[in-house]
């Protein structure tokens, strides 16, 4: 199937509420290496101004990535994952990731383009409480290798 | 704390270095989720055409900012953070303690805006001799905006 530039514009439902958590950041800062207390402790968080520990800038990779999945896993797309790789990312914050925050995550296509064989997605996934506040988007910038060539076979 | 004042275009970043182990790219896997065999299984990653396992892209972009994070004092003031991944990390096995890959990051003021905002190009390379000398460049526009008190 060729990569459809009329997906652009696509916009998947919220996922379910994504509990954070201090554990799951501890976990997540553990597995980068960074020993920075401020993802551990809310008295060096607080000491700054947060009003708990907060995530670290590329932790809501942990959240925004397996919610992208339901465009790989769109039937409409057809798109193989083992095809997909990631080119580009980019992270627009208006505030930290506390770890007491609960939140959704929106997804959706921006672009759709083919050339020199390869196809070419971008996504923006938005992280919103469940208040309604939004805290981050996600970039992706996704490539499809041989997606034309696959579609012509 | 870094001030905003005290800040111009072209001030240098403390450079570091992070090691990238096996272990490393295992324990990634299972915080973020991103099990794909080619962070972890020589075998696939040989037969999809990789020299060896890779790390993951985002754990380099996760420890290339480090030097932002490290040099303002509070990641709450990252305002924008963006990477390119142009190269792979690979990451041979090894029980040594020094076994893997080595990155290198190096950041520099490229812009102090009127809005209270710096902005911060990264340079990440592979390899090399952990000064930032040699290697392979594996990430292209790494850039943070920060907001510095």
């Amino acid at each position: 199937m060729a990569l459809d530039p009329g997906f652009a514009g696509r916009t998947y439902p919220p996922t379910a509420v994504y509990e954070v958590g201090r554990e799951k950041i501890r976990e997540f800062a553990d597995a980068i290496g960074d020993p920075n207390p401020v993802y551990r402790d809310p008295a060096v968080a607080q000491d700054l101004g947060h009003r708990d520990v907060l995530a670290p800038p590329t932790f809501p990779i942990a959240i925004t990535w397996p919610a992208a999945l339901v465009i790989i896993d769109d039937p409409e797309l057809g798109l193989d994952f083992s095809r997909v790789l990631h080119a580009e990312q980019r992270f627009v914050y208006a505030r930290p990731i506390y770890a007491d925050d609960q939140l959704t995550a929106t997804v959706v296509i921006e672009d759709v383009s083919e050339r020199m064989g390869q196809g070419f997605l971008s996504t923006r996934t938005d992280l919103v409480t469940v208040d309604g506040e939004h805290v981050v988007s996600g970039y992706s910038k996704l490539v499809v290798v041989g997606a034309a060539e696959e579609a012509q076979s | 704390m870094i001030k905003f004042a005290d800040v111009a275009k072209g001030d240098v970043l403390p450079a570091q270095t992070f090691p990238i182990r096996r272990v490393d790219l295992v324990k990634y896997a299972g915080a973020s989720g991103d099990f794909n065999p080619i962070h972890w299984n020589e075998r696939f990653a040989q037969s999809v055409g990789l020299p060896d396992v890779i790390a993951h892209g985002m754990f380099t972009m996760a420890e290339a900012v480090r030097v932002v994070t490290d040099w303002c004092g509070d990641p709450g003031m990252i305002v924008e953070y963006q990477v390119r991944f142009t190269k792979p990390v690979v990451v041979p096995d090894g029980v040594a303690e020094d076994s893997g890959a080595r990155l290198t990051v190096t950041g520099k003021v490229s812009a102090v805006n009127e809005d209270g905002t710096v902005r911060v190009d990264l340079t990440a390379m592979s390899g090399g001799d952990g000064d930032g000398g040699g290697g392979e460049k594996v990430l292209g526009l790494a850039r943070a905006l920060v907001r510095l008190p």
